[in-house]
């Protein structure tokens, strides 16, 4: 008599390609909304099949400014508000790699809006991805350029009164060419975005509605991560194209989501190399950086 | 490693020293640069953006000062040279990305072109009231290498050897010019190119699962790791271990600090540039930098000519300062004259390391026109009573 036995092929994690297992266990909180945030880029890459030699990842601070150093990429965490003209710069140095930045809605739009805006007009060919919480969560808590009106935060305890941007339409008046929002529970719908914004040429912004399970929800009485990423998720109307003066969130209410603006546009650097080609002629060589010919 | 031939322009010219600065980037090999206008530095940004589109680099003129700093580092990441310049706000609002390029240890060169603060103070006006926060601008503790030209000529030339050491020694290097310097016009000649030696970036050897982006090497100089060739490194401006992972902790932290510290303390007597005249035997010896070493000649001349036996010594590094150097001469001297435009950043440190060997004397003042010579003669005379 012959036994076979057929063991299942050892498989590796899902992410395992893409994450720093070294550095797992991570710091996020269970059941924050940065968890799918994070799955979500990584199957779209995946997805994508690029070649991830030629992904680079830049954050700033804050909690979801950790996300640099948990993905297996060329990958920076830099300041807070700084990911942006940092990954303009490597950008530039090496056009022929995707640079993403991964950070939160305050470090992008609150000490870096100057650059999200003026990046965006340049329509420099890198994706951002804000994962907005509605708070300054690395910190504990604090009152965000997000924050909904009535909500709570640290630096709020009596409640928000000031006037939250709305993100879509400032990255589109901007001169974003691709804008688009999903919470953290349309993780298939978010993984799909993320991959349209990374093979766009130029400013891609990408806002992910996420629950701080921790502070924001705490601070606000608003149930467990979970329940809070639900209610996101079942109060998310989908609306592809809508009108963004349309989208504004306000506490605990409807969160319209979708594809807003999807444009074609010549970028910074086709724009540069025209504009000097016009003005150079052959003299000109297009500018290529280094091209990984160090 | 030579320059690139094609875009040196060698020969002899007539330029200020923003021009000169520019060239000695583009000799250099920057091909990016990022800044922000500012009144007296301008003039290095105006040239660099005529001359980049024919030598194949981007100048790209950033919203701020913020951005452009951190977009230098990212460009030095992706493996290209590269450089701003500014002048004192600026400079301020430079200071936290530039902790990033020490703590990261990423090469790339800032000028600043010194005018009188503090705040908005005298925008056309010199000053060099900015050489302590070139040397503590940014928080936390750690050590900067900074040079001072006193020309066009000299511009040109410590552009190329701050590109040198920032490649050298894997970090960001100032170049504290100051209004004067830059807005003087004077005769430059630029080498061949075959002259111009350029140290090229050390990269790892190492495969991409053996290399560690900050791994400490004897010299205390790790090799950088490139970017898009499968390393898949991490950098960050935490307190980082080897492997550049973030490690929170006290002895992390010692361990971090002190290997940036010592990367320059360690090679003080490599980075150190001084030019010293009338030294040997002098009685009484100027300390100065940047226009202020041009400035003391007169006085100097005056003085030696009534038989005063008194000698210069030029820093074109500030910082390290040259602590040994000082040292010897205040056992020799009966005093060490300051003299720099602010009312005692570098002669402090200067009295500090003399420590009362010898007598010591500031000539300073707030800036806004460069000393008198009268002024440092009269103080000469009174160093030798
Ligand atoms: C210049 C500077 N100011 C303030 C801080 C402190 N800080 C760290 S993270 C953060 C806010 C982060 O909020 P957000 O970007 O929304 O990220 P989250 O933690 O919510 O993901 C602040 C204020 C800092 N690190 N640097
Ligand atoms: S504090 Fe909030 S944002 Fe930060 S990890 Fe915890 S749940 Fe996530
Ligand atoms: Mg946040």
């Amino acid at each position: 008599m012959t036994v076979e036995t057929r063991q299942p092929p050892k498989e590796e994690h899902p992410m395992e390609k893409l994450l720093r297992m070294d550095r797992i266990p991570h710091i996020w909180c269970s059941t924050c909304g940065l968890g799918t945030t994070v799955t979500a880029l990584a199957t779209a890459l995946a997805q994508l099949e690029l070649d991830l030699d030629k992904v680079a990842v830049v954050s700033g601070i804050g909690c979801t400014g950790r996300v640099a150093g948990y993905m297996k990429l060329d990958s920076f965490h830099t300041t807070h508000g700084r990911a942006i003209p940092f990954a303009l710069g490597l950008h530039i140095a090496r056009p022929d790699m995707k640079v993403i930045v991964l950070s939160g809605d305050g470090d992008l739009i609150s000490i870096g809006g100057n650059h999200f805006i003026h990046t965006a007009r340049r329509n420099v060919d890198i994706t951002v991805i804000c994962v907005n919480n509605f708070i300054y969560a690395m910190t504990g808590g604090q009152v965000a350029p997000t924050t909904p009106i009535t909500a709570r935060a640290a630096t709020a305890p009596h409640g928000n009164f000031e006037h939250p941007f709305n993100l879509p339409i400032l990255a589109a008046s901007s001169g974003a060419t691709y804008v688009a929002r999903w919470t953290a529970l349309h993780v298939r719908r978010l993984t799909e975005a993320i991959k349209d914004a990374i093979t766009k040429p130029g400013f891609s912004f990408v806002e992910v509605i996420a629950p701080c399970s921790t502070l924001y929800a705490r601070l606000n009485r608003l149930g467990s991560g979970l329940d809070l990423m639900k209610f996101y998720h079942d109060n998310s109307i989908i609306r592809h194209g809508a009108d963004m003066n349309e989208v504004d969130i306000d506490f605990q209410s409807k969160i319209v989501v979708g594809k807003f603006v999807d444009i074609e546009k010549p970028t910074y650097l086709d724009c540069i190399n025209d504009g000097y080609k016009r003005v150079f002629g052959n003299r000109y060589q297009p500018y290529g950086g280094a091209n990984g010919d160090h | 490693m030579k320059a690139d031939a094609k875009n040196v322009l060698t020969g002899a010219h007539y330029l200020d020293g923003n021009h000169a600065c520019a060239e000695g980037g583009i000799a250099a090999g920057c091909r990016f640069f990022a800044g922000y206008p500012i009144t007296p530095s301008t003039e290095i940004a105006e040239r660099i953006s005529q001359r980049f589109p024919l030598v194949g680099g981007l100048f790209i003129q950033m919203e701020d000062e913020l951005a452009s700093m951190a977009a230098i580092l990212g460009a030095s990441w992706g493996g290209v040279k590269s450089m701003s310049c500014t002048s004192g706000p600026g400079f301020s609002l430079m200071m936290e990305n530039f902790g990033l390029g020490i703590m990261t240890e990423t090469p790339c060169v800032l000028v600043n072109v010194q005018r009188g603060g503090p705040s908005t103070g005298l925008p056309t006006l010199p000053g060099q009231a900015d050489m302590m926060q070139a040397r503590w601008g940014s928080h936390g503790d750690y050590e900067v290498i900074a040079l001072a030209p006193d020309s066009p000529q000299e511009s040109f030339e410590l552009t190329i050897h701050a590109f040198n050491l920032s490649e050298k020694y894997r970090m960001p290097v100032l170049i504290m010019t100051d209004e004067c310097v830059g807005h003087m016009t004077e005769k430059v000649v630029i080498p061949p190119p075959e002259e111009i030696e350029l140290i090229a970036r050390r990269y790892t050897e190492k495969k991409p699962d053996e290399a560690l982006p900050f791994e400490l090497t004897d010299d205390l100089i790790s090799p950088m790791l490139p970017v898009g060739k499968g390393y898949k490194f991490h950098v960050t401006g935490l307190t980082h271990d080897e492997r550049g992972y973030p490690v929170i902790n006290a002895e992390a932290q010692e361990k971090n600090v002190v290997r940036l510290m010592d990367k320059v303390n360690k090679h003080a007597d490599d980075i150190i540039w001084l030019e010293e005249s009338d030294v040997e035997d002098a009685e009484v010896v100027i300390i100065a930098y940047g226009i202020s070493s041009r400035v003391v000649k007169p006085a100097i001349a005056r003085a030696q000519k009534e038989g005063i036996k008194v000698g210069e010594v030029k820093m074109v590094t500030v910082w390290p300062f040259p602590e040994k150097r000082v040292k010897e001469l205040a056992s020799k001297v009966k005093a060490l004259i300051m003299v720099e435009m602010n009312y005692g950043q570098v002669f402090l440190e200067m009295d500090r390391i003399v420590g009362g060997k010898c007598a010591t004397y500031l000539a300073g003042h707030a800036g806004g026109t460069v000393h008198k010579p009268d002024d440092v003669y009269r103080i000469i005379k009174e160093a030798v009573k």
